[in-house]
């Protein structure tokens, strides 16, 4: 589409303003604090066992083989959400679709970086506040920092990130971060007590 | 004083801490760690409500949650109000207010009283057999009538300002109980490392405890035994010790649902705390530790106020330090209620005599009664309690008969025995085995993994259960992944006996017709009315519990249910395993819908969706319509224009100007991978693997079955990636759809489905300026028709950001559909909206884009399809790919009725009167003049006024339509019959001209 | 609330994750244009609905999205084994359906 472009008479306009969802938000209670992260570069990337090595030689990470787990290297954060998806999250603006587009080795990397919003919860009572609405064992037997799962949050899926002992990156769908978030924050306010 | 018949030194309460309360208005006092009902008593109120259906005055039975009489309404300010709330149950704070429930005029004078003396007429099944014709008489009439009389409290009538709140959690061990056995089981279980929650219905620990003032563990008295445990326990790491936290479901997989009281015994509790937590635990072991209830005797006027449970009274004796009365009676079957007699008379309350059923009894506790100088009489009955709103006496008599003696007595205590708590037990799909010796049923075969300990396994004694429970606990850490213990086991120094008791009704229960010898207190039902629903045919436990209603009452029968299965198997004359025992269902105890809906109200009812563009139509003053969850833009009213009038406005400034729409909720799907094209061949019923790169197709995907499915426009941007869009409510359930087919019965095919929906904002821009509005602001594409046509889609940037451009048209003017990243969405919309200005533009809504696409026949899957059409019905065989071999809903299309002729087909209705606007969903007939039912040959889909068209449109589904082509048709409604014609589905530039216009 | 043991997952997650989807082991005609109506009736519209096991198919839709099939019982509801979307139906179930539980 290369060609297209040359005939049009582009009017250099500036870039529209970018108006994150829920941007700033944050809410804090004893032992917990809830809020909304920065925009990141993301890619939900498939791919058979075959192309894992090329793709995470060209993504700089190595992609997790083993189920709830992550791995993370220089911002960028590989999620296995299954035996042939991960989520590439990478917070050090640098996009991880230019990084697969080079991979001639199957695979489908679709960039995501508007539909999810990340909302971390932090601090002792940051497992309790997820655990309102979040039907699995967060313990950290259960689900060790790195552990990441596709999972539910009350009535919403949300993608769930260990990132410490007592911090979490929540991960949800655009239009559904004000319930997430609102969900989050009375469990917050619950954990507290 | 914090009442008159609290005894100083007795109990365990701080005389200092005085907390005031009200009781149908007046004000008494009471301590703090008092329950409602321990300080009623202390103030010598024992008649605290009516019963269910005779309105019988009743007092306070029990000390704990199986309590059937005292319920009380607890009203904190107008919206609290919580009725049914037992009063042994509720702590009491300073100003606390309560009133009784089910009694009008007063709790002392009721009217509805008469229904006693009116009781023949009232016997058991008198509802059934009384109020069954005529039928509609039963919700107008008696039900309501019924209700009013019986008056389980009044609902508050304002929303509830509490908030509730839910938490899952996990262990390994979950103790349910927290008297002696479940905190030994529970020190056990924590003292290997493993995650242990324990819970107890009761504001402190210690169940029985509480009461017995014999028993020593570990050198302590056995309550200050139970706080020192739990004091250990709640401060290790590894345990969650819940609490006033009633275990009231136990569900497959030991997952059993916890209730927590938070704040309810709080004077003003905090906006931070929740009234109730909901607990969802899921346990690899359970220890049941949830002890025994006693039974009470079954006898005449056994409901006086001032009749209550021995261990109730000695409870309120030894915990909150009050005498139930000055001078007791003692009615008994057991042991037990012996240590009630002891602890009174040692208080200094007059004991006036014990009466035991028993012969001949034996044992310590016989002889230290008898060194206290207490009266015993065995082998003898109390046949009936004298006075009315207080008992005032006890007649005694031999048991076989002989001469009555009327002892005067202001209370009398009473213990049939002790009934195992198998509850949670039964609820987990255990089955119970009757122990004929012990004459009780126990846990038999477990169903989960669980084990039960103490009093409610049937284990007698303390020093039994303490034992018992320690290897339980230690043994549940064990199977839950635990290494060796390092605890010690709790030694038990002293202890009480605990002996049998019988079942069913004592001497004193009839059989004569007029005795009330209540067996179930809550639901009014006597011994006498077992005998006669036995009498009328009834066998089964099961049938004898719905046409007494015993058993069936809040309380769920935890004192009556073996009186009355006894009673009945006596009278059946067969043993009682045989007659067997009802199902225990959840919950244990009644549960708040708060605590139920926990979070899930006002915004957290259902997640509200809502699109990067949706502040930008707020804040023009859109209606908004929910379509699933999300919001979208309805109409956009100006000032003064009514909802008709915005939308007219709206579909002519489109097809005059441009209109500029929020189309980001269409489902978006990103197929991506090397067979792409071959996938969309087998899951549409189109051809796509012709399609050019950068061209778009409209697309059906049927079901299996041969019907619609779903629809939506496909552009292809490159040989291996397609961008599929969905309807918006049809998303979630098309990509399952397609992820179904892909893994399960095309998994050879390399090819992703990845869900873009809220990745991109979609902004339509449709209308004779479209173009004018968005070449200015694109950069590298070319908007020529040329470069560009109808169904086509690029990849550039608009207003700086990326953008897949689509000339699609979903309203059959020139069209555009811009997709930009979402957090672009609205200021891109903001950019589009001002150059739109220039050209004359309007936003338009749903309505304006429904009535756009009804104008040109395009039709909205799920308004004009109901999942019984197909392609052909709906007029668009041309998008069904005729040379396809495969694809899913091909064979199902090719079932004879679905080739049949006569199928309702979707064609056009014009109304003879434009000005007619039909109604959505009306039937249509061939002849109005025929008798009703009349044969309906189809119905309205979709209608509108067009005021493009200067009339009415309408689409609908008609038998044989395409070959009625100009037929008349009526409609009938209430207020007459509307004549329609048969018409094409196209009402509006039919050649279609206006695409490139 | 049941546990259920993804096959890809390797543990058990909670129900609310997955999503029924139905009998398994129905397989779709290669040939599907060639199928009696007969056969598509067995094949689209005849169920088994046994009383006691059931081989069907789950999706743990909230978790790694993957379809999979499962026994379970249908009258004590416990789930006997679970395995992979392709995987034959088992030839032998575990003897106790506890042990299908069981790690
Ligand atoms: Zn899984």
């Amino acid at each position: 589409m290369a060609k297209a472009a040359a005939k049009t008479a582009a009017t250099a306009s500036p870039s529209a303003e970018r108006r994150p969802a829920l941007a700033g938000r944050t809410v804090s209670a004893t032992g917990v604090k809830v809020e909304v992260l920065p925009p990141a570069l993301r890619i939900s990337l498939r791919a058979p066992e075959a192309s894992v090595a090329a793709l995470s030689k060209a993504l700089g990470v190595t992609l997790p083989k083993q189920p709830k787990t992550s791995a993370s290297k220089a911002g960028r954060t590989a999620l296995w959400l299954g035996p042939d998806e991960w989520l590439v999250i990478d917070e050090a603006g640098k996009d991880p679709l230019a990084n697969c587009a080079k991979v001639s080795a199957l695979h489908s990397s679709v960039g995501i970086s508007h539909r999810n919003i990340a909302i971390s919860v932090t601090g002792p009572a940051a497992e309790a506040a997820i655990n309102s609405g979040c039907p699995q064992d967060l313990s950290l037997e259960a689900f060790p920092v790195g552990a990441a799962s596709r999972t539910i949050l009350g009535k919403a899926e949300i993608v769930l990130l260990r990132t410490a002992d007592e911090a979490f990156r929540v991960e949800c769908w655009r239009s559904f971060s004000d319930y997430v978030f609102t969900f989050l924050s009375e469990g917050a306010r619950d954990a507290a007590g | 004083m914090s009442g008159a018949l609290r005894i100083p030194g007795a109990g365990r309460l701080s005389q200092a801490k005085t907390a005031r309360f009200s009781f149908d208005g007046q004000s008494y006092a009471g301590i703090e760690g008092d329950t409602l009902a321990s300080a009623l008593l202390a103030n010598g109120v024992h008649l605290v409500g009516r019963s269910f259906k005779y309105h019988r005055p009743r007092g306070i039975l029990s000390a704990g949650a199986e309590e059937p009489n005292a319920l009380v309404q607890i009203v904190r300010d107008d919206a609290r109000k919580t009725p049914n709330v037992r009063a042994t149950v509720q702590e009491l704070y300073d100003g606390l207010a309560a009133n009784s429930q089910n009694r009008w005029p007063s709790l002392s004078f009721d009217v509805g009283a008469v229904n006693d003396l009116a009781s023949p007429l009232f016997s058991a099944g008198f509802y059934y057999k009384t109020f069954m014709w005529p039928k509609a008489a039963w919700k107008s009439l008696y039900e309501p009538k019924i209700r009013e009389a019986a008056g389980l409290g009044v609902s508050p009538d304002r929303p509830d300002p509490d908030h509730y709140s839910s938490r899952y959690a996990h262990c390994d061990v979950l103790v349910l109980g927290g008297g002696a056995a479940g905190i030994a089981a529970a020190l056990a279980a924590a003292e290997t490392g493993v995650r242990v929650i324990l819970a107890d219905e009761q504001a402190e620990f210690g169940g029985s405890l509480r009461f017995e003032s014999g028993a020593k563990i570990d050198g302590k008295d056995g309550f200050a035994w139970a706080q020192a445990a739990i004091a250990r326990l709640g401060a290790m790491d590894n345990v969650r010790v819940l609490p006033r936290t009633t275990a009231f479901g136990y569900y497959a997989q030991n997952f059993v649902g916890l209730v927590e009281r938070v704040s309810d015994h709080l004077k003003a509790p905090g906006h931070d705390l929740p009234r109730e937590r909901l607990w969802q635990v899921r346990a690899k072991r359970v220890v049941l530790a949830s002890g025994a209830i006693e039974r009470h005797m079954v006898f005449a006027n056994n409901d006086r106020p001032g009749v209550m449970l021995a261990a109730a009274a000695r409870t309120f004796l030894n915990h909150y330090g009050v005498a139930v009365g000055k001078n007791v009676g003692i009615y008994t079957a057991n042991d037990s209620a012996y240590g009630a007699a002891i602890d009174l008379k040692k208080a200094g309350v007059n004991v006036a005599a014990i009466v035991d059923l028993r012969d001949n009894p034996t044992g310590p506790v016989i002889d230290e009664a008898r060194a206290l100088g207490i009266e015993i009489n065995s082998g003898r009955a109390v046949i009936r309690a004298g006075g009315k709103l207080r008992v005032s006496s006890m007649t005694v008599q031999p048991k076989n008969g002989g001469g009555e003696r009327t002892i005067p007595v202001d209370a009398i205590l009473m213990s049939a025995g002790w009934t195992p708590s198998v509850h949670l037990f039964s609820q987990s799909r255990g089955k119970v085995a009757f122990n004929d010796e012990t004459k009780r049923f126990v846990p038999g075969t477990y169903a989960q993994d669980c084990v039960s300990v103490g009093a409610c396994n049937g284990t007698d004694g303390l020093a039994a259960t303490v034992d018992e429970a320690y290897a339980a606990g230690a043994r549940a850490a064990k199977d839950a992944g635990a290494k060796a213990a390092k605890g010690v086991k709790p030694k038990v120094d002293a202890s009480e006996s605990w002996s049998r008791g019988m079942l069913g009704a004592a001497p004193g229960a009839g059989p004569d017709t007029t005795v009330k010898a209540f067996v179930d207190f809550q639901n009014d039902v006597t011994a006498k009315d077992i005998r006669q629903a036995v009498h009328e045919g009834m066998r089964s436990i099961e049938h004898v519990k719905r046409f007494t209603t015993n058993g069936m009452a809040t309380d769920q029968g935890k004192t009556s249910n073996m009186h009355g299965l006894a009673i009945a198997a006596e009278t059946l004359g067969k043993p009682i395993p045989e007659v067997g025992l009802t199902t225990f269902r959840a919950p244990y105890t009644p549960v708040t819908f708060g605590a139920i809906v926990s979070h899930a109200r006002g915004p957290l009812f259902d997640p509200t969706r809502r699109t990067a563009i949706h502040p930008w139509a707020e804040a023009q003053g859109a209606v908004f319509e929910d379509v699933g969850q999300w919001k979208r833009a309805w109409y956009f009213p100006q000032a003064g224009e009514d909802m008709h009038a915005a939308v007219d406005r709206e579909c002519v400034g489109v097809r005059n100007q441009a209109g500029l729409f929020d189309a980001s909720t269409l489902g978006k799907i990103e197929v991506v991978g090397p067979d792409a094209a071959k996938f969309m061949e087998l899951l549409y019923t189109n051809p796509w693997e012709k399609l050019e790169p950068g061209r778009c197709r409209y697309g059906i995907m049927l079901r299996e079955d041969g019907f619609i499915y779903d629809d939506g426009v496909v552009g292809r941007l490159a040989p291996d990636r397609f961008h599929v869009t969905t309807t918006t409510g049809g998303a979630p359930r098309v990509m399952n759809h397609m992820e179904d087919y892909l893994q399960t019965e095309f998994p050879h095919l390399n090819v992703w489905l990845t869900s873009i929906t809220e990745q991109w904002a979609v902004i339509a821009v449709q209308g004779p300026k479209s173009r004018d509005i968005i070449a200015p602001l694109v950069e590298g594409i070319d908007m020529s028709d040329e470069a560009l046509p109808h169904m086509s889609v690029r990849e550039g940037k608009i207003c700086g950001v990326p953008t897949r451009l689509f000339r699609m048209s979903f309203t059959g003017e020139r069209g555009f559909e811009v997709n930009v990243p979402a957090d672009y969405g609205q200021a891109v919309w903001e950019v589009l909206w001002a150059e739109g200005q220039k050209h004359g533009a309007t936003a338009y809504g749903t309505e304006a884009m429904h009535v756009l696409r009804a104008e040109k026949g395009y039709i909205i899957v799920g308004q004009d399809t109901d999942g019984t059409v197909t392609p052909n019905d709906a007029g668009l065989d041309w998008a069904v790919g005729k040379k396809k071999a495969d694809f899913v809903g091909i064979r199902g299309m090719a079932r004879p009725d679905l080739v049949a002729k006569g199928r309702k087909q979707l064609v056009g209705l014009k109304t003879k009167d434009p000005k007619v606007v039909l109604e959505e969903g009306a039937q249509i007939v061939e002849d109005p003049k025929q008798a009703i039912p009349m044969k309906m040959i189809g119905h309205v889909t979709s209608s509108y006024w067009s005021q493009n068209c200067g009339r009415s449109i309408a689409l609908a589904l008609v038998a044989g339509g395409r070959d009625r082509m100009g037929d008349t048709l009526y409609v009938p409604m209430p207020d007459g019959v509307i004549e329609v014609e048969v018409a094409g589905m196209v009402f509006f530039d039919e050649t279609g001209g206006r695409l490139n216009g | 609330m049941l546990l259920i043991r993804c096959p890809y997952c390797e543990e058990e997650r909670p129900e609310l994750e997955f999503r029924n989807a139905g009998e398994a082991h129905v397989a779709r005609s290669a040939n599907m244009v060639g199928e009696s109506d007969d056969d598509f009736e067995k094949f689209f519209f005849i169920r088994s609905n046994p009383k006691g096991i059931i081989y069907e198919r789950w999706r743990h839709m909230h978790g790694c999205a993957r379809f999979f099939n499962a026994v379970r019982d249908t009258v004590t509801d416990k789930f006997v084994m679970t395995y992979r979307a392709g995987e034959p139906k088992p030839s032998k179930l575990p003897k106790n359906s506890n042990e299908g539980l069981a790690k």
